[in-house]
């Protein structure tokens, strides 16, 4: 094992100087040296070796595309790095950092992501009431669990053409026309910033509520009969069940859905690029669609990549005390 | 018989908002199915219903060459979108195959055995995989940019796949971890007593056991991939366009018709809505993997 890891070495720094057309073979290398590792692995360690196996690959390839580009985005942030200039990167610092720092879009991108984040809070409201609903004595249970979780299975892209571009269409949009009929005199839902920010949360929610209600609803299953039928006979209003018991009950299914949707909010990055391509005047951004703007208007790979870095810092540092905080939470609500 | 009359609202209550939520779901695909019928004038009025309000045409679907008395004629558009489309099938299923084959694998080994190495154990390895999940792709995908520059493999779908399974990665590692706790051990132990090794008990006992966690994380790992923009949209520019990208590229385009817009959009969209009323039970089942603990 230790002479293929030489090898691969050796290989990879030869690669350099022997002056490859690309750095391909290093990536033939690296399959090579994880084929290698994986049977030593075997002969060496026996059955401890073939239990290794199961892990290897899923870690070897995570490290691969993960690891070597952040290391090389690190070095990327701090240069001046520009894919449209004919020059090469080039170090320059924390320019990029203070360019970031002063830059207002970019914060303005910040703040926008809190209002999409609170934006989550109403979603899992309206998700909370509508599988409470489902979970009701209802007939066609199956047919409604299936139109609900069918907003979820589609394109992010599709769905802002058809909503987006077209159902909220300023002149000719069937929405557009039902508000017109309770009158607003003209309903134009990209134009304000403010307005313009609750459409796309709205599109957001569309696509993502579906996700909520079915976790939810998975939660309201688990939870047995006897419990509310107990609350019942003890005299609890329909109200107080719901909060003293049901509630209580969902709370580790809720902190799984929100926390599972703050995540993927923390992504929102296509349906704003394809509404309202940040506009009106950066108001829609979130900071991938901002980054994404970036790159593909001024190709800035090196100023891109210093605030991609800086977001991934704080997404960490964020979530982190996000857990803390529900843990705490959790864990006081169960001690009541 | 007030009793009777609340009760009778209440459900009346419930049903409505169930209906007009549904309502809610289901009218933008109505909509874009119906529009890519619509002739201009149509559009412009608002009209609806099929027959009660205007006369369906097939002008969409014969824009991108799909209609009945066109699918046999030469045509550029329809073979720009079949491209596209097996393009995303290809790096779909590509990449849920590939995440699946190594979510499976980890998944396995994380629930069964006990690993050491350095100061990882079990939990931080679980850890570091499910972390990725948190990973935008934009932090990735500049980084990513310039590494496949490199590497030749900017606009090739090996190039996607492989961004694509570590993007789903997670999922598929986090639905398996679910299916495998829930299959007794006892009986990879009668398996190891009758003279199976580590890797007979997991191939023969095992898997068939994890079918329907397996088909649920391929699934979920499908419905992601397959509706990708972000990352397609930067990596690929002419060989490995999926479908999503094209379809953005045409919002983008002004002077295109409605008709065209709404029947490329349909037809981007049918696939996973087939596959969302067909195999509904185990996107749910996706889903909500680990939820009820």
């Amino acid at each position: 094992m230790a002479a293929t890891l030489a090898i691969q070495l050796l290989y990879s720094f030869g690669a350099l100087p022997l002056g490859f057309a690309t750095w391909r073979p290093v990536l033939y290398a690296y399959v090579a040296w994880s084929l290698c590792l994986g049977v030593s692995q075997v002969l060496i360690y026996g059955e401890v070796g073939e239990r290794a196996l199961f892990v290897l690959p899923a870690v070897l390839f995570t490290v691969a595309v993960v690891i070597f580009p952040t290391i090389f985005a690190i070095f990327m942030a701090f240069t001046d790095w520009n894919l449209s200039s004919t020059t090469g990167p080039r170090f320059n610092g924390l320019a990029n950092f203070y360019q970031m720092v002063g830059d207002p879009y970019f914060w303005n991108a910040f703040g926008n992501m809190g209002f999409y984040l609170a934006a989550v809070a109403v979603e899992y409201a309206l998700a909370f009431g509508l599988a409470l609903l489902l979970n009701a004595e209802i007939r066609g249970r199956k047919f409604f669990r299936i139109v609900f979780l069918l907003p979820f299975m589609l394109s992010p892209v599709a769905v802002s053409w058809m909503i987006g571009k077209s159902i909220m269409d300023f002149r000719v949009g069937p929405l557009t026309h039902l508000l017109r009929i309770f009158g607003w005199e003209n309903p134009s839902f990209f134009t304000s910033p403010w307005i313009a920010r609750f459409s796309v949360a709205a599109l957001d929610a569309w696509l993502w509520t579906p996700f909520v209600i079915i976790l939810l609803l998975a939660g309201l299953q688990a939870i047995p009969k006897e419990l509310k039928e107990a609350s019942a006979i003890d005299g609890a209003t329909e109200w107080q069940s719901f909060w003293y018991v049901t509630f209580p009950l969902m709370l580790p299914v809720s902190l799984t859905a929100i926390l599972v949707r703050i995540i993927f909010q923390l992504k929102l990055a296509d349906i704003v690029i394809n509404t309202t391509y940040g506009g009106p005047g950066g108001a829609t951004d979130t900071i991938s669609s901002f980054i994404f703007r970036e790159y593909k208007d001024r190709s800035n790979v090196g100023y891109g990549t210093m605030m991609a870095m800086f977001y991934l810092i704080c997404i960490v540092i964020f979530l982190t005390l996000f857990l803390k905080a529900t843990n705490r939470f959790s864990k006081r609500a169960r001690g009541i | 018989m007030n009793g009777r009359l609340n009760h009778f609202l209440g459900k009346l209550l419930v049903y409505s908002i169930l209906a007009g939520w549904s309502f809610i779901c289901l009218f933008p695909i109505y909509w874009t199915f119906t529009t890519s019928f619509k002739k201009n004038k149509d559009i412009v009025q608002g009209h609806l219903i099929p027959w009660l309000d205007f006369t369906p045409d097939w002008i969409g679907w014969r824009s991108i060459g799909l209609s009945p008395d066109r699918i046999g004629v030469v045509s550029t558009v329809r073979d720009e979108f079949l491209l596209r489309f097996e393009n995303s099938v290809i790096v779909s299923t590509g990449s849920a195959g590939l995440a699946l084959v190594l979510g499976t694998l980890a998944a396995y080994g994380l629930v069964r055995f006990q690993y050491r190495f350095l100061f990882y154990r079990n939990d931080e390895i679980s850890f570091f995989f499910l972390s990725q999940l948190i990973l935008p792709p934009v932090a990735l995908a500049l980084p990513i940019l310039a590494f496949y520059n490199g590497l030749a493999l900017l606009d090739t779908k090996a190039g996607l796949i492989i961004i694509y399974a570590l993007s789903v990665l997670p999922i598929v590692l986090w639905v398996m971890r679910d299916q495998f706790a829930s299959i007794p051990i006892e009986l990879e132990h009668a398996a190891m007593v009758d003279g199976c090794s580590i890797w007979g008990v997991f191939v023969r006992i095992v898997l068939p056991l994890a079918g329907p966690g397996m088909v649920a994380a391929f699934i979920l790992a499908l419905i992601l991939c397959w509706n990708e923009y972000f990352i397609a949209a930067l990596l690929t520019s002419t060989n490995a366009k999926t479908l999503p990208v094209m379809v953005a590229s045409q919002v983008s385009t002004s002077g295109i018709g409605w008709w065209t817009m709404a029947a490329l959009s349909f037809a981007s969209i049918l696939p996973l809505v087939l596959v969302g009323l067909l195999l509904e039970r185990f996107i749910v089942k996706g889903l909500t993997a680990g939820a009820g603990k």
